[in-house]
């Protein structure tokens, strides 16, 4: 029985990139027929050991065993063969194709494709039937939704013959609803033997589903622990070296003046659809007024259509002034001047040029204050700088060397670069999507901090999350987006997590009317 | 992951891809039965052995300098300027209007007025493209290379059937009033010293490297720069950031296109004297390469251009001292393109590797 009990075993894995040394040591065992997961924050080299089962890296040093046996995993057709499944974070489907033959991509079993589809047909409606995982065989991918497209995945995998199934970070882009059903079929999976690796950041996951956690940190495994015998603040310490706040501290908000009037605030993207189906909120001084929502609900439009990015129709008004949203004077420049500041959801494709230094990307959106300028013709790059090693060294970014590039910093330390940038011009309203995406656990206490103080100077703070903890946690009132609408506002101290799932969900009406501040 | 130290990808790997197109070259010399080892001793001792080469050879570098700086500054706004040769042409044309148009008193003022006249000329020509890009969204690729074509035909015409005095036979405009000729280098006190004989580099390449000059301080000094660079980084990041694309595509392309048609006071004013037909004989092209190699900085572009006005010169000296056929040429320019432009990342790959093996011995020793 012994040698049957280990679906994995990793011995002695190291993988160096040039000077960087990723994974340094690494062993861990997965017994069979368990869900497994690992947590760690970026970096901390959770994708590289899972790449290296997979076949993407080869190891410097060390050795697997599957299934008790030695196995050299030299490509991802070997992970394969070798009965492993790997369901990406960024699905690898193509879109006008349907369910079954994206199952059977690359795993035809001869010339022609009949034979394989209908073969295909009888595995997946015998796997749809034992794993909740009903999916439409013949529904083109780009009809679904995105918790059917991971299933499509996990079909994929399983129809593969995987017995090991790794999911990287897969609950990121789901409905809590959507993300439960996740568990619910690795639940399925694992009575029937299979066994689960589940790599995530979020602690939550982690305690609900798994039963043994690894956890890692600076490319070392810490600890390997049974679930029912830690805590997420155990969990939390591990993960980052030292005690950390998992709960936001503060008082509750004292609401001033409206700041941000918006009235019936539709956007049309570039293919005109209506992507923001008139919206309507306010968002007084010294509050911060959260969107919940599945990502792609209109939030990111919202933020664009604030942040001078898109045009729009509808009436925004600022501290009793109209903002012009199309035309002369919507564009960024004209946004910060009239005192919004906007951390965007996507730091690398908007918020940084990441070839740039530190100190060019301080002065992003504000390279015309008159502080950075040296005459009429050429820029004060000695002040810039200046500025630049202040900011970090107040928002504590690391290494604090203003001429990296952007590339170089890490997650946490990009996002404090923009938080730094963006909260220092001393806003009347922020703007700031997904604060905490792809940021360490550190990072994301310090940035919390950061936007409450900002509150508390009395600054209006527009918070859009697709992370419900984080809504739940920082707002002092919530919206909830559902296909380009508000369904509706509530009061964090009196919701909860089903209430706002189901609103995000589309269901639910209104019971609040129009979001007057509680 | 692994990186190259900086003297490396700035110095070790153009030159290590230059030996390379080098040596391909001395097996396609080989091929034809012909000794690579004397045909690089007749470049050199031609293009660099005595001031005369280098007159001719400074002369190229200028014109390259600035093609160069055009695709360099257009680059950095994320915009490929395949027309600097047409934009050149039409710089010509300006020179010749601006020379022609009254008897100069002196070559100051001459030279003043035909850069201002070669500039906006040549910025004409290449904001029609952009004025497509920006607005209707035409790629500035294909527009500008089309543009060449039509420039071309353009002085064709001019040429033949409206620049022409009455009874000349080729294709040219009438010769430059005496007022707007141009020192070249022997003609210029202290200078003169070096350069003795008649040689066709002039007070231009000056010029040139004072456009290098405020080419860097545009883009690495001033705010148009800083936008510049962040537009051409990552244009949805520069709409966050309020930078005005359109502004951003105009301005840059007409800087761009100012400093190819300014290439044509060198060959048009300073050596010709008179506009010809194909006055700048594909050194808008040539900037492509120049700017390549130079990694689009106006230094190297300055580096690159003097390495391509060796060639030129140096291919030149081929075709008068030995039998090697003056395509010769155009086969190691194409090659030193290759290897510098397009090859220029696998040569990179190959040395980072052999540095990551070198750091990891090193690692392993201590």
């Amino acid at each position: 029985m012994a040698e049957n009990t280990l679906a994995i075993e990793l011995k002695g894995i190291s993988k160096a990139f040039g000077p960087v040394q990723a994974n340094k040591d690494i062993n861990i065992a997965v017994p069979k027929g368990t869900i497994h997961g690992i947590i760690g924050e970026n970096g901390a080299g959770k994708s590289t050991l899972m790449s290296i089962l997979y076949g993407f890296y080869r190891a410097d040093a060390g050795q697997i065993f599957v299934g008790g046996r030695l196995t050299a995993i030299p490509d991802s057709q070997s992970a394969i063969r070798a009965g492993i499944g790997m369901v990406f974070q960024h699905f690898k489907l193509v879109q006008n194709f349907t369910v079954l033959e994206n199952v059977i991509l690359g795993a035809e079993d001869g010339p022609l494709l009949n034979t394989s589809l209908s073969k295909a047909r009888k595995v997946l409606e015998g796997l749809s039937r034992d794993y909740e995982l009903d999916v439409d065989p013949d529904a083109l991918i780009e009809d679904l939704s995105v918790g059917h497209l991971q299933r499509v995945e996990i079909l994929k995998a399983l129809y593969r013959q995987a017995d090991i199934l790794i999911l990287d970070e897969p609950t990121g882009v789901l409905t809590p609803d959507e993300a439960d059903h996740l568990f619910r079929i690795l639940k399925g999976l694992k009575d029937q033997g299979k066994t689960v690796i589940l790599i995530t950041h979020k602690l939550r996951e982690i305690m609900e589903a798994t039963d043994n956690v690894s956890v890692m940190r600076r490319g070392t495994m810490v600890a390997t622990v049974k679930t029912a015998e830690t805590s997420p603040e155990r969990l939390a310490e591990l993960m980052v070296g030292r005690k950390v706040l998992l709960e936001v501290e503060k008082k509750p908000a004292t609401p001033g003046k409206v700041v941000l009037k918006v009235d019936d605030l539709r956007v049309r993207d570039e293919h005109k659809v209506e992507r923001l189906k008139g919206v309507s909120f306010e968002i007084r001084a010294g509050e911060i007024l959260g969107i919940a929502g599945v990502a792609g609900n209109g939030q990111s439009e919202l933020l664009a259509a604030l942040g001078g990015m898109m045009r729009a129709t509808g009436k925004v008004t600022l501290q009793g002034t109209d903002l012009p949203l199309s035309g002369k004077g919507s564009d960024g420049q004209s946004r910060r001047r009239a005192g919004i500041a906007h951390v965007p959801e996507d730091r690398h494709h908007y918020g940084l040029i990441l070839d740039f230094s530190a100190w060019e990307n301080v002065a992003f959106g504000y390279f015309n204050e008159p502080e950075y300028q040296k005459n009429a013709l050429f820029m004060d790059n000695d002040a810039l700088r200046d500025d630049t090693r202040r900011k970090m060294e107040k928002y504590d970014v690391r290494p604090p060397d203003c001429w990296l590039p952007a590339k170089s910093f890490s997650g946490g330390n990009q996002q404090k670069i923009v938080v730094a940038r963006e909260m220092e011009q001393n806003p009347e309203l922020l703007l700031i999507g997904q604060p905490t995406r792809g940021v360490d656990i550190g990072a994301i206490e310090f940035i919390h901090k950061q936007i409450i103080a900002l509150r508390d100077q009395g600054k209006a703070i527009l918070l859009v999350s697709v992370e419900l903890d984080e809504i739940m946690s920082m707002s002092d009132r919530i919206a909830v987006m559902f296909d380009g609408r508000l369904m509706g506002f509530r009061d964090p101290e009196e919701t909860d997590e089903r209430e706002l799932g189901m609103m995000m969900a589309g269901m639910a009406g209104k019971r609040s009317g129009q979001g007057e501040a509680a | 992951m692994d990186r190259l130290p900086r003297w490396a990808d700035v110095a070790l790997v153009p030159l290590v891809s230059l030996i390379l197109a080098g040596i391909i070259a001395a097996l396609v010399l080989l091929s034809i039965g012909q000794s690579p080892v004397e045909a690089f001793r007749v470049m050199v001792d031609g293009a660099l052995g005595s001031a005369y080469g280098w007159g001719y050879t400074l002369y190229y570098t200028t014109s390259f300098i600035f093609t160069g700086l055009a695709v360099t500054i257009a680059f950095h706004a994320g915009l490929f300027n395949i027309g600097g040769e047409g934009q050149a042409q039409l710089g010509g044309l300006g020179v010749a209007l601006v020379a022609l148009s009254l008897d100069w008193p002196h070559w100051t003022l001459a030279l003043t007025a035909a850069t201002v006249g070669a500039a906006v000329f040549g910025a004409v020509w290449a904001g029609i493209p952009a004025y497509l890009q920006a607005k209707r969204g035409s790629h500035i690729v294909i527009t500008t290379i089309m543009f060449n074509y039509i420039a071309a035909a353009l002085l064709v015409y001019l040429l033949v059937d409206v620049l022409r005095p009455a009874g000349q036979m080729d294709p040219a405009s009438p010769r430059f009033p005496e007022g707007a000729k141009l020192p070249a280098l022997n003609d210029i006190p202290v200078i003169n010293l070096i350069f003795q004989k008649a040689v066709p580099a002039n007070v231009t390449l000056f010029i040139a490297l004072a456009m290098a000059v405020v080419v860097w301080a545009i883009l690495w000094r001033t705010r148009l720069g800083y936008q510049i660079r962040a537009f051409g980084k990552s244009e949805p990041a520069a709409r966050y950031a309020g930078i005005n694309p359109v502004f951003i595509i105009m301005v840059s392309m007409l800087l761009s296109g100012g400093l190819a048609g300014m290439m044509s006071i060198n060959n048009v004013m300073g050596e010709a004297e008179r506009l010809l037909q194909n006055s700048s004989e594909g050194a808008g092209f040539i900037g492509i390469a120049v700017a390549l190699m130079g990694r689009n900085h106006p230094i190297g572009v300055v580096l690159a251009a003097l390495l391509f006005g060796f060639l030129y010169q140096g291919g030149a000296e081929l075709g008068l001292w030995t039998s090697i056929p003056i395509e010769m040429r155009i086969v190691v320019q194409g090659l030193v393109i290759l290897f510098t432009g397009a090859l220029d990342v696998m040569v990179r790959m190959l040395l980072t590797r052999a540095f990551g093996l070198l750091r990891s011995q090193k690692l392993g020793a201590a």
